[in-house]
């Protein structure tokens, strides 16, 4: 791979993976535990809002030059609001069903941290291009962690995944996990398994190196 | 269906609370929730913004309706709240330079804080009046400074108890939340 192939992949995946907005900055909690409920809210929950991010983040990128540096927060919250407005009105002639479960969340994505975070970090300071391939790798590590979630709360809270039922008629769904405290439980769990999966490699690292000095 | 005042304060305030039910304002409820002496004006602050944006969202509604510009809500709404929250931080600044301090960077980021732009997207959405507005701003403030102080005094305790190492962070907040939300359940059909 040649070094900017590199560098590309490397904004993108950063997103994705090692600053995942989800489960490693901990943003934009509000859409994330409400809409979770079910994985097909989730999924277009984080469709919609990595398209407000990769277009704003052009955007702004694009104007970089031109926003005085006093207003550039009003700039940012415009040019969101007008995309998160674009993505409402095309949701709603998609499919209302849709639309009414989302509820005021599609309007909400315009105070999702990640969007004005992105916006200031990083698209401000970079071109066009860069700033939108890390915006889609946000967007779509926002995603990730939306699914995960919304996975989780479905399969327990209803017994089904996209709708389908899973378990034979005995399953008595845990309804606890799709309705509110669900929600912080089940991030809550993500959490703890990641910081677990962390201290694991962590504690790997430590041992490989007492056993290389021991040889040594 | 027509809600008196007082059940649509009980609502946003117990029911139906913004932070533990419906998830608004969490950013703020995970973030300056660490101190009591903090988490208490950050409500005030706050439901004052709100109050201020549930108004100012409600004579804004009028003229967009009488222009047929509801497109522009959204983008309105959102001017009308950094507004209020620039004058809060202006207040604050010469009032309270301490408390301005302690706040930092959550103050500004009120702006960002769903639950005020929550508030009016939903006294829109539900096309409450004038009273009906003001009393569902009012008790979504109250209910937000109250999840905020239960669970700053709940984490001030914490600090002195023995947690495992790997729960300690946001992980144990979450958990804190959710068993805060579990109980603010038995609070359901309160307002009818």
């Amino acid at each position: 791979m040649n070094p900017s192939a590199a560098g590309t992949w490397d904004e993108f995946m950063e997103g994705v993976w090692r600053q995942n907005p989800v489960f490693v900055m901990v943003l934009g909690m509000c859409p994330t535990l409400a809409v979770t409920v079910s994985v097909v809210n989730a999924l277009s929950m984080g469709v919609s809002t990595m398209l407000v991010l990769i277009a704003s983040c052009g955007l702004v990128s694009m104007m970089r030059n031109i926003t005085p540096k006093e207003v550039r927060i009003a700039v940012y919250i415009v040019i969101i609001a007008t995309f998160v407005t674009v993505v409402d009105y095309a949701i709603q002639a998609i499919s209302l069903k849709l639309y009414d479960a989302l509820g005021a969340f599609i309007q909400l994505i315009v105070v999702n941290c990640i969007i004005l975070g992105r916006a200031e970090a990083h698209a401000a300071k970079n071109p066009p291009l860069p700033a939108m391939i890390n915006a889609a790798g946000m967007g779509i590590g926002f995603t990730i962690g939306l699914l995960a979630l919304g996975t989780v709360r479905e399969v327990l809270g209803a017994g089904t995944l996209f709708g389908v039922t899973l378990f034979g008629a005995g399953f008595q769904p845990w309804v606890i996990m799709v309705l509110p405290p669900g929600g912080f439980f089940v991030l809550g769990a993500w959490l703890l398994f990641f910081s677990w999966l962390e201290r694991r490699k962590l504690r790997r690292r430590q041992a490989k190196l007492v056993e290389a000095t021991q040889n040594a | 269906m027509h809600e008196s005042a007082f059940q649509i304060f009980i609502n946003a305030l117990l029911a139906n609370n913004f932070v533990l039910a419906m998830f608004l304002g969490l950013c703020p409820f995970l973030g300056v929730s660490g101190r009591l002496d903090t988490a208490f004006p950050m409500g005030v602050a706050t439901t004052f913004v709100m109050l201020v944006a549930s108004l100012c969202a409600y004579g804004l509604n009028l003229l967009l309706g009488y222009f047929h510009l509801e497109f522009l809500r959204l983008i309105s709404y959102i001017v009308i709240i950094a507004s209020a929250v620039q004058l809060v931080e202006m207040v604050l600044k010469k009032y309270s330079p301490k408390l301005f301090r302690a706040l930092g960077i959550y103050l500004p980021l009120i702006t960002t804080n769903c639950a005020v732009l929550g508030v009016a997207l939903f006294q829109t959405a539900r096309e409450y009046d004038f009273v009906q507005s003001v009393t569902f701003s009012v008790g979504g403030g109250a209910g937000f400074t109250l999840a905020l102080v239960l669970m700053a005094s709940v984490r001030e305790r914490l600090t002195l108890s023995n947690v495992p190492d790997l729960a300690q962070g946001t992980a144990l907040s979450l958990m804190l939340a959710g068993i805060l939300s579990l109980s603010f359940m038995g609070f359901a059909g309160l307002g009818g």
